[in-house]
């Protein structure tokens, strides 16, 4: 079972573990992403988060499904949140379940880094100096995603 | 030559000052005329040696070839999570 989603309400952490918790599962990992009230030394009021939802929704699918042939038979829901959030909103959460907890953790840290690397999803930051900046992991990380150097 | 539309997010909507934008491609274009079409527009300075393309909603190197009626977007780095 995968489903990935890009929503503009809350995320209901709670609803996302119950979606992937099954009869046939014994462990569940959620991995929650929130909004961290400094970045590179500079304080952090709020991030505005946008996305190229049609493609981030396909994206994040096909990671679920690559999570599915490298780890088993996991279920695994992922949902972003666009929009403006503030400090401690989540802003991104994945839950995963498996019979046993080993293949949970690795394809819930497979989902988490490969959304992060490949996930048509952006943010600008807001400053508490009034400043905003759109994140460019590039910009700081020498080594840039595969897809940058036109592989996959 | 060919018209496409190409769809523009993040920094690169600002920079180009608009969500799309449409460029003529030579018959038989790739992904690459797609980029060399956009990189002599206004705003067109912002885009990295080698910008990230998506053609039907999956990333494509700059040897891809586009046709009409294709959805090709320009992806800037991406930082979700």
């Amino acid at each position: 079972m995968i489903r990935a989603a890009i929503v503009a309400a809350p995320i209901d952490v709670a609803g996302l573990l119950d979606e992937v918790t099954a009869e046939c599962t014994g462990a569940t990992t959620c991995f929650v992403g929130t909004v961290r009230d400094v970045n590179d030394g500079r304080a952090v009021t709020g991030i505005e988060y946008s996305a190229y939802a049609a493609m981030a929704i396909e994206e994040m699918t096909r990671i679920g499904t690559e999570a599915r042939a490298q780890f088993g038979d996991v279920r695994i829901v992922i949902e972003h949140r666009v929009g403006t959030l503030g400090l401690r909103d989540v802003s991104v959460a994945i839950a995963v379940s498996h019979a046993r907890r080993a293949p949970a953790l690795d394809a819930q840290r497979f989902a988490i880094e490969e959304l992060k690397r490949r996930v048509p999803i952006w943010k600008c930051e807001h400053y508490v100096d009034g400043d905003r900046q759109w994140v460019d992991p590039t910009a700081i990380a020498s080594d840039a995603p595969a897809v940058a150097r036109g592989g996959q | 030559m060919t018209e496409l539309q190409v769809l523009l997010f993040a920094s690169y909507a600002e920079a180009f000052g608009a969500s799309a934008v449409t460029v003529s491609v030579p018959d038989r274009g790739t992904v690459e005329d797609v980029v060399a079409a956009l990189r002599v527009l206004p705003g067109g300075h912002v885009l990295p040696a080698r910008p990230l393309v998506s053609v039907d909603r999956r990333y494509a190197p700059g040897a891809v070839p586009v046709h009409a009626g294709q959805e090709v977007a320009l992806i800037p780095p991406v930082a979700g999570g």
